[in-house]
């Protein structure tokens, strides 16, 4: 059963085409990530399967309800972080969530997901007086309190220190385990590939590519990398000769050495102690999204 | 309604302002029997009067700016992700404007009691009524520019311009009997003079029949602006 299922969704604002002809299915009880640059059609994307937007063409269903004509009833049933969006300032953390939970035919006791989400101690405090992290976290809250079946979240963690987004991972994680659907977009590929079941990539409003992160990696066919800086001279045929080694590449002492072998890392550093090359900052590079984004689309994700 | 005790300025304005007005024209001219107002002192006039300044006070600024600041910020938007029906959230906004009036009214009328003994001649329910009809036709004016402003600091301009002279050219602020003749005309058009004249008029015991024309200005404001304020009602 799926969660979600876009048909062929389209979305014009004039001649900009915002998000151009996409389809895909999100699964019940999966982490679906959107990744892509600023300005691909991720928010636009995500505002029409909320009822926010309405799409200029395709078929959308979320829980089998048309966001659209069914937004009343759909509402009831998700959960929403928006990406832009704020409380009155003076309004204290315990009155929102009374607020909101008054919204719903159906709501949770918002204590435990005050508990959960670290904001206990915030009670009292008025919303102006939260920072960034605690303002999200209690959007967080804001969407589960009407125990949601799929949740939705833009933008979770832009603007987060990476500590914050780390716990806010652990959190999304934690909405995965209570069995509901948590359809995100994110401009950080770490984050897809951290947090997501399966990802679609999105660039200029079309999906590139969609699959389980770790099988878009590895479609690449893409080397690991081992790096690191040598002192002094270094025979680099010494280096191509280590077994799974495809290629090596050296430059000012700087060292790259390609391979598919999982014990690259070790081959190498003991090819190094034996020809007594002293070296530093050795590490090693797997290829991740950002490299799928890159070999799709031909460009950095970085904005 | 909690939230609107806690904007401080917001409260004062509602609640102090017109008190502070009456000590103020109090204190110059007292409240002795005046034949200019039909033997009833600057006092007696200018409670219900004052009662005009407050709900166009509300309605113009207090509404249309604390809505359009709303919306601007993302607080609206995170409503209508919500069950939440524009209706639900717009009845629930002006209950809590039209009890923060009701008790500048009565601010007002207390300090006016206490203070220079005014005089009442009319009937309670039936000054109630009139405040109650006034300030829902100014609410739902106020909903209107909310919904004609794009931002907040827009809404505020287009409040302060309508609202300024309605409070001086009505005989909100100042009695019409003391402005020129000219001025009492182009009254005539503007809503508020109906609000001022309505109140006097209950205050001093006059009875509804003799005000169909103000109940009728007032009422159609009120349908009127119900229904665009509605059409043109705005999350974000």
């Amino acid at each position: 059963m799926n969660a979600i299922v876009t048909e062929n969704l389209r979305k014009h604002y004039g001649d900009v085409r915002a998000v151009d002809g996409v389809s895909f299915e999100v699964r019940t009880g999966e982490i679906f990530g959107m990744v892509g640059p600023n300005g691909a059609g991720k928010t636009t994307t995500i505002e029409c399967l909320e009822g926010l937007r309405h799409p200029s063409e395709g078929r959308l269903a979320v829980l089998g309800l048309d966001p659209h004509g069914q937004g009343y009833e759909l509402r009831e049933r998700i959960g929403v972080q928006l990406q832009e969006s704020s409380l009155p300032d003076r309004l204290k953390v315990r009155e929102v969530l009374d607020l909101f939970a008054a919204f719903y035919r159906r709501s949770l006791d918002w204590r435990p997901i005050l508990g959960d989400l670290g904001l206990t101690d915030k009670m009292r405090a008025p919303f102006a007086k939260l920072s960034g992290g605690q303002k999200q976290r209690l959007f967080i809250a804001l969407a589960l309190i009407n125990d949601p079946e799929v949740v939705f979240l833009d933008e979770l963690t832009t603007g987060l220190d990476p500590q914050a987004r780390r716990a806010m991972w652990d959190l999304v994680k934690g909405i995965r385990d209570k069995g509901k659907t948590v359809f995100l977009t994110t401009h950080y590929m770490e984050e897809a590939e951290e947090l997501c079941d399966r990802v679609a990539i999105i660039d200029h409003g079309r999906i590139v590519a969609l699959d389980a992160p770790r099988n878009l990696i590895g479609s690449l066919g893409a080397e690991n990398r081992v790096v690191f800086f040598a002192d002094g001279d270094i025979n680099l045929a010494s280096l191509r000769a280590i077994p799974g080694a495809t290629r090596v590449e050296g430059s000012g002492g700087r060292v790259v050495v390609f391979g598919r072998d999982d014990d690259l890392v070790v081959r190498v550093v003991m090819a190094l102690a034996a020809a007594k090359v002293r070296f530093r900052d050795l590490r090693t590079e797997q290829p991740n999204l950002e490299d799928v984004f890159l070999a799709l689309t031909g460009k950095e994700m970085r904005d | 309604m909690k939230l609107y005790l806690r904007e401080p300025a917001a409260t004062f304005f509602t609640i102090g302002f017109a008190p502070m007005l009456l000590l103020l024209f109090g204190t110059i001219y007292g409240n002795k029997p005046n034949a200019f107002f039909g033997g009833r002192g600057t006092i007696d006039v200018s409670v219900p009067s004052y009662i005009a300044l407050i709900i166009i006070s509300v309605g113009f600024m207090g509404i249309p700016i604390a809505t359009a600041s709303n919306r601007e910020a993302g607080v609206l938007r995170r409503f209508r992700i919500t069950p939440l029906r524009p209706s639900a959230y717009i009845i629930a906004n002006i209950t809590s404007y039209y009890v923060m009036t009701a008790l500048g009214v009565v601010a007002l009328v207390v300090v006016g009691k206490v203070v220079y003994g005014v005089r009442f001649q009319g009937s309670v329910v039936s000054v109630w009524a009139g405040f109650t009809l006034g300030s829902l036709a100014f609410f739902a004016l106020g909903y209107l520019i909310a919904g004609a402003a794009s931002t907040a600091r827009i809404a505020q301009s287009i409040g302060m311009i309508a609202a300024f002279p309605m409070m001086f050219l009505s005989g909100a602020s100042i009695p019409l009997e003391v402005l020129p003749q000219s001025v009492r005309k182009i009254a005539a058009f503007i809503p508020l003079t109906h609000v001022v004249t309505l109140m006097r008029g209950l205050w001093a015991g006059v009875g509804w029949g003799r005000h169909l024309t103000e109940a009728a200005v007032l009422g159609g404001v009120l349908v009127v602006g119900m229904a665009l304020s509605a059409r043109f009602f705005r999350w974000e």
